[in-house]
């Protein structure tokens, strides 16, 4: 894991001290509302419905047991005894006091963690391959470029007022487990025909409420020009993404309305000033970054053998666990979606524990997945046994990954106050439902994700089911879409036709659930289906 | 309370900016102003007779100056970059780093606050034309 030296320390410690004196200034009355909203926005506080929430950033999503403990103690200390883990890889607490913000990031800073940009229209915190360093099909880790880019892009002089959030993805397989192409920019490390490492970078994709799959628009950069590559995209991006309109102002609708050859040479032309500029960190750099993220010590003789007879442990191996690169061991998800619960909420004790367990079973590493999970990267697995004993006994056990069950759900009108619908009990009903009518093993991988607005914060646009919840008249409304997907085979879902309210959503899934059921052929999961039969015999079950 | 903060030792320069498209219509301005949305390197040919380029943030979220600015300096312009407009104090130490070397907000500047700004920040991550050193140079004396 990548470790501050005495520069990163003093920058993010710096940012406390000036936060500090802005929060001051704040309370003091020197500052406007609207003079310090852009400033606590770059330093991850929002006001949401009931209080401030602060969102913290957990970068490209790893963290170590450590840290892990220190995100439980911030949340008893300043929350309620619990946090919020987002699709950003990041964690989230919903109840902070103005006052106390300065000193929730100073015990952040002394564990090397930090909130800066985790929102405002700056670069965002950079998000990843949960299973990188892991994963057999990688041809890198791709987090040392994540961790040149982190740097890069923090506390960046040019880029802290773009007109919108600006979010980066970096990942380094052909397998997208980090839904890379619906990113502003996403980045995949490639190989060349000469055996060469570059990257290929996708710009202009985004969900939201124009959802666009970014477009390739150099396949291949070398290593010793990403930073300024980079530099050149989002150049162009301040200095023509539009303003005039919110909603129009993400550099997806940029891409899109130049089209993506004149965006491209757009680029190229800055790139090429850029370059003279020599504003590329050395190679020396990234190879002092990936340093950090050698493999652990692995044990060469770990058995790959299991007793698989309890059935409960057997059904969590083959569902939560993921093959991993070493003989011997896997990777283990941790699934934040007990059947019923609040997707991605884990209490201070749980977090302590996962801390532990991660220091007792994974090298003392932990990753912060997209779809609200926690990976321990490194498991042996002659230990998987009595690390799902204690997970199961903490209600971390459940056997869900990637099913019905495993909803991704953004906080909605229970917290936010962009929302316009509730999609945490949205959720839960979901969740109880196929629990008790036992068809979320059945239906294998099927993944469904709610967003309360437009705003997409839920990508229910890449679900295999996705729910979009709307204000109609003054009542909640749902609406319903199939055939998304954010992995290497992306794809945008489409709305089936007119809304359901919540009790018609929740029966409105099982009867797509059903319908892929009658229909699935072999080995099929529920998107294959769809993309085979169409949407039409959905619609027919639904509304016929 | 602090009008104008330069931090440059040549006079002041008092002509008033013009348009850029004033500026490439006639010769002899000194002074050109820049708005959001003006491609400031349609300068770039006019560099050595310009004297001030102001720029201006009617709202200071509109970050297309600290481009402007960036790319004047990138072109070797060496007199003064003036931010003009809704500019405030804890953005003027971005501003600097891009090229910005004078203040002229349009609600004036406290002193104390805008040299803590300024003072800040010890180390950077990015090079640019300010001449700093980023913490990646030092790593690797």
């Amino acid at each position: 894991m990548y470790q501050y030296d005495k520069f990163d320390q003093q920058m993010v410690d710096t940012r406390v001290a000036e936060f500090r004196d802005q929060v001051e200034r704040r309370l003091a009355g020197k500052l406007t509302e609207d003079q310090f909203k852009p400033l606590r926005l770059m330093n991850g506080l929002y006001l949401q419905l009931h209080a401030y929430m602060l969102r913290v950033a957990i970068p490209y999503g790893t963290l170590s047991g450590a840290q892990m403990h220190v995100l439980a103690d911030i949340a008893d200390k300043y929350d309620r005894g619990y946090g919020h883990f987002t699709t950003r890889q990041n964690i989230q607490y919903n109840w902070i006091k103005l006052a106390e913000a300065p000193d929730l990031l100073e015990d952040l800073a002394k564990a090397e963690m930090h909130a800066i940009q985790t929102s405002g229209n700056c670069i965002r915190n950079i998000s990843s391959d949960h299973f990188a360093g892991a994963a057999a099909d990688e041809v890198a880790d791709p987090r040392p470029y994540a961790e040149l880019l982190r740097q890069w892009s923090s506390f960046h002089p040019e880029f802290s007022y773009l007109p919108r959030k600006f979010k980066f993805a970096v990942i380094a397989s052909e397998e997208d487990r980090a839904a890379m192409r619906l990113h502003d920019i996403g980045i995949r490390i490639v190989k060349n025909d000469a055996g060469e490492l570059g990257a290929a970078f996708y710009v202009g994709g985004g969900m939201g409420r124009t959802p666009m799959i970014a477009p390739l628009v150099r396949d291949f950069v070398p290593l010793d020009q990403l930073v300024t590559y980079a530099e050149a995209c989002l150049r162009v991006y301040n200095r023509y993404g539009r303003r005039d309109n919110k909603y129009k102002a993400r550099i997806k609708i940029l891409v899109h309305e130049l089209g993506k050859e004149e965006y491209t040479r757009q680029v190229e032309e800055e790139f090429a000033l850029l370059l003279e500029q020599n504003i590329e960190p050395p190679i020396a750099e990234l190879e002092r970054i990936k340093m950090f993220f050698g493999d652990p010590a692995y044990d060469q003789d770990a058995s790959s053998e299991i007793d698989r007879s309890d059935p409960d442990f057997a059904l969590w191996v083959d569902t939560n666990t993921k093959a991993h690169k070493q003989p011997g061991y896997v990777s283990a998800v941790i699934s934040l979606k007990p059947v019923g619960g609040i997707p991605g909420d884990a209490t201070t004790a749980q977090m302590h524990l996962m801390g532990d367990l991660a220091a007792r079973y994974s090298f003392d590493e932990a990753r912060v997945t997209h779809t609200q999970n926690i990976v321990l990267p490194h498991v042996k697995i002659s230990d998987l046994h009595a690390l799902w004993t204690e997970l199961d006994a903490a209600g971390l056990g459940t056997a869900n990954l990637d099913q019905i069950g495993d909803i991704i759900a953004c906080p909605g009108l229970d917290y936010c106050s962009l929302a316009n619908a509730r999609s945490i009990p949205i959720a839960q009903q979901i969740s109880e439902r196929f629990a008790k009518n036992g068809k979320g093993d059945t239906l294998g991988e099927l993944k469904l994700k709610i967003s309360g607005c437009i705003n997409a914060c839920g990508h229910h646009h890449a679900g295999h089911i996705g729910i979009l919840g709307v204000d109609r008249k003054g009542v909640e409304n749902y609406q319903l879409s199939l055939g998304g997907s954010e992995a290497e085979d992306t794809s945008l879902a489409k709305i089936t036709g007119p809304g359901f309210d919540e009790a018609g959503i929740v029966d409105a899934v099982e009867t797509a659930a059903d319908v892929y059921l009658a229909a699935r052929e072999g080995e099929e999961r529920f998107i294959d289906t769809y993309r085979r039969i169409g949407m039409a015999p959905f619609k027919e079950a639904l509304y016929g | 309370m602090v009008e104008l903060l330069r931090l440059r030792k040549d006079e002041t320069h008092s002509e008033a900016a013009v348009t850029v498209e004033a500026f490439l219509g006639r010769t002899n301005a000194g002074a050109v102003r820049i708005e959001p949305g003006e491609d400031g390197r349609e300068l770039i040919p006019h560099l050595d007779r310009i004297r001030l380029v102001e720029v201006n943030f009617p709202v200071f979220g509109d970050g297309r100056g600290y481009s402007a600015a960036r790319i004047l300096r990138e072109a070797g312009f060496t007199g003064e970059i003036r931010a003009v407009g809704d500019v405030l104090v804890d953005q003027i130490a971005y501003m600097r780093r891009c090229g910005f070397d004078a203040f002229a907000p349009d609600t004036p500047l406290n002193a104390d606050d805008a040299k803590n700004a300024l003072e800040r920040w010890g180390e950077v991550y990015q090079p640019t034309t300010d001449g700093r050193r980023p913490i990646w140079a030092q790593r690797h004396e």
